[in-house]
């Protein structure tokens, strides 16, 4: 078991043909993932690394059946893209693209609501990769090895960082979420830490998030209610000036709110283990099991 | 990006809202005439900067003759404006509106939304508290910070509006009047991309009417593309030079105060950098993402960025390479250290791809190009070497 996507994922790549999406969706092939084609307008019936081109996604999913898929376009065209694959009957939508209008994300996500049944990854995000079957993404796959963390984080090189570190100490990952460094993510970390916990293959979590609204602060309440898998936290922005964003459209402290101690403190009052130190989350959460005995 | 309080009430008047009467100057001579076209007892001008706070700091003046407004604009100009929401050198003053004299007024209401992450509404938030800072009200008296939410279905309704109007105490034709102003300032709103909107203060003249005596507008930069008229409208002269050149070059740059420069791939581990610099007791000096594809010319221009900070004495490079080989960014670090003669330590971290090679490339260059394993020896490292 793994969550969202696994071996029979069948994706297909929206910017199919542009730079990115030729690049990321030949690594994605290259890891074995099933990309079963994609979409770019006007370039139907051509056949591009060796998968079909459609015009519409539509027309794409009649086609091949697939499930999922990567979004690659220019993020003026990211609204459009999301709303294409949500009308096609697609079940698990994957942004990369950075820099989508706040305004066309509340469109968005509305819209998601309002259908049902849709689970939309990103904007600004590395992907979803379950190791060994399916990465959706812009990840290395390679550093990846299959085992029992799930894995969510608002960061790509920072997940990464996770992600070497529990496949050196041997845990590995049963399925990686980088939920995107937007102000509105599409699936956010309560719903993916819904997710983990669900899973029964995943054994413990762990959780990265960084300064920046209130997300992580819901997520540690939900983890006190909730979730009884064991969860490390880490957040990233301590040192971060207020009202300056850093990198990320996503993190930035303003009027005050999102600092990285308010949300240190939300974990210590969830009684979530945690870390301040990003070169110690893999070694936290293996102390943290070996207390357990689970480890 | 942010608009000027005179182009934020440029914009709000053209849907509707009624704005404080004010004339733009970027000479004395221009104050002068600017009093007298307004024709008022008084006249109060305001240094045009981007920041808060600027009454407290002297950037708010009320002025009572033409020769007045001329001296009080001489004073202001080529100045630099220092308030609490600046930093130490505060923001330069190019140029001052000329307002129309408000006062005396009834009541000072506020006014603001933003796009709530909670509940992913554009929210609207309103008080009867107008003229201090919102963030006081809402830490101090919340009950008093009136909200809405609009779901972008349908948009805001009027029904919204009027909810506000009445728990502000607004009464009669003031009703209608603040209706339309809210509906206007949604539509402005969602027209142009906001991240930020707040009339501070929503003056209740004597005379009952309504007037947005303060604006401030913050505006998407994601969706500038599809704001030409917006974009052409940003003052560089109000941002961080350093971080200006950054944005020229695609990387994401912010100044902090230590001494140890970062340079990073990803803004999440760029903070972690950051932050794990402090941990082993050293200060960063900066936050620089230089994205995922550190090529010899980006790493160029951000090592150019980060030594143009006097204060740095040591350099942190800590790269992922995900998807591009560790040997190749070890080459464009090389290559660029060389280029730019960087005389202080350098710390590299290099993770993922052919890591080893790029270490060992790194060691055998003969440059002060210390390499490191993991991210706690690149934090030890630059931390001892800044300190030696």
């Amino acid at each position: 078991m793994s969550v969202l996507v696994n071996k029979d994922t069948k994706v297909l790549v929206q910017g199919f043909t542009g730079k990115n999406g030729t690049f990321h969706a030949e690594q994605c092939m290259a890891y074995g993932t099933q990309i079963v084609g994609g979409v770019t307008p006007g370039k139907g019936g051509a056949t591009h690394l060796g998968r079909p081109v459609f015009n519409t996604m539509n027309e794409a999913v009649r086609t091949t059946g697939a499930n999922a898929s990567v979004i690659f376009v220019p993020a003026p065209f990211v609204l459009d893209s999301i709303v294409e694959a949500v009308d096609a009957g697609i079940e698990l939508i994957v942004c990369i693209t950075e820099g989508v209008p706040t305004l066309d994300m509340l469109k968005a996500k509305r819209y998601i609501e309002t259908v049902g049944g849709v689970t939309l990854i990103g904007p600004n995000c590395p992907g979803i990769i379950t190791p060994g079957e399916c990465k959706i993404g812009i990840m290395p796959g390679h550093i990846h090895r299959r085992g029992k963390i799930g894995i969510i984080s608002r960061s790509g090189t920072l997940t990464y960082e996770a992600v070497a570190q529990t496949t050196k100490l041997g845990l590995g990952q049963t399925t990686c979420i980088g939920i995107g460094g937007d102000p509105i993510p599409g699936l956010n970390h309560v719903g993916a830490l819904k997710l983990f916990q669900n899973d029964p293959e995943t054994e413990a979590i762990v959780m990265i998030g960084e300064i920046g609204g209130t997300a992580e602060e819901e997520a540690a309440e939900y983890i006190q209610s909730e979730v009884k898998k064991p969860v490390v936290g880490y957040i990233a922005g301590v040192t971060a000036p207020k009202g300056k964003r850093m990198g990320h459209a996503g993190a930035i402290i303003s009027g005050g709110k999102g600092t990285a101690e308010e949300k240190f403190r939300a974990f210590e009052k969830a009684g979530m283990a945690y870390t301040r130190s990003p070169a110690e989350i893999g070694s936290t959460m293996m102390e943290l099991l070996k207390s357990k005995g689970m480890a | 990006m942010n608009l000027h309080e005179y182009q934020a009430k440029a914009l709000l008047a053209k849907y509707g809202l009624p704005v404080q009467q004010g004339v733009l100057a970027a000479t004395p001579e221009e104050a002068a005439a600017a009093f007298d076209t307004l024709g008022g007892k008084f006249a109060v001008i305001k240094a045009q900067v981007h920041a808060g706070g600027r009454g407290k700091a002297g950037g708010v003046k009320v002025v009572k003759s033409r020769e007045e407004a001329t001296d009080v604009t001489k004073s202001l100009l080529g100045t630099r404006l220092v308030t609490y929401q600046t930093d130490a050198l505060g923001q330069p003053v190019n140029s001052v509106l000329v307002c129309e004299d408000m006062y005396p007024v009834e009541r000072e209401l506020y006014l603001g939304a933003v796009v709530d992450r909670g509940s992913r509404r554009v929210t609207f938030m309103a008080s009867t508290e107008g003229g201090v800072e919102i963030e006081k009200v809402a830490e101090e008296t919340p009950e008093k910070i009136i909200k809405v939410t609009v779901d972008p279905l349908v948009g805001m309704q009027p029904c919204q509006a009027r909810e506000v109007a009445f728990a502000l105490n607004l009464k009669g034709e003031q009703i209608a009047a603040f209706t339309k102003l809210m509906l206007g300032a949604y539509q402005a709103f969602v027209d142009n991309d906001f991240a930020l909107f707040e009339i501070n203060p929503l003056a209740v003249r004597a005379n009952g009417a309504l007037a947005c005596v303060d604006a401030k507008i913050g505006i998407d930069s994601n969706a500038l593309y599809r704001h030409p008229e917006l974009s052409i409208q940003r003052d560089k002269s109000q941002e961080n030079e350093r971080e200006l050149k950054a944005s020229e070059f695609d990387l994401n740059y912010v100044a902090l105060e230590g001494n140890i420069g970062c340079m990073v791939n990803g803004a999440g581990l760029a903070m972690a950098t950051m932050d794990i610099i402090k941990l082993y007791g050293g200060q960063p000096a900066n936050f620089l993402d230089v994205g995922g594809g550190a090529t010899k010319e980006r790493v160029i221009e951000a090592f150019k960025l980060i030594l143009a900070d006097p204060s740095v004495e040591g350099v942190l490079i800590n790269i992922f390479g995900g998807i591009v080989r560790c040997d190749m960014i070890a080459e464009a670090i090389i290559a660029a250290v060389k280029e730019v003669h960087v005389t202080v330590p350098v710390v590299v971290r290099l993770e993922g791809n052919n890591a080893e090679l790029g270490a060992k490339l790194l060691s055998e260059s003969g440059l002060k190009l210390t390499p490191a394993d993991g991210l706690a020896d690149a934090a030890g490292k630059i931390v001892a070497a800044v300190k030696a």
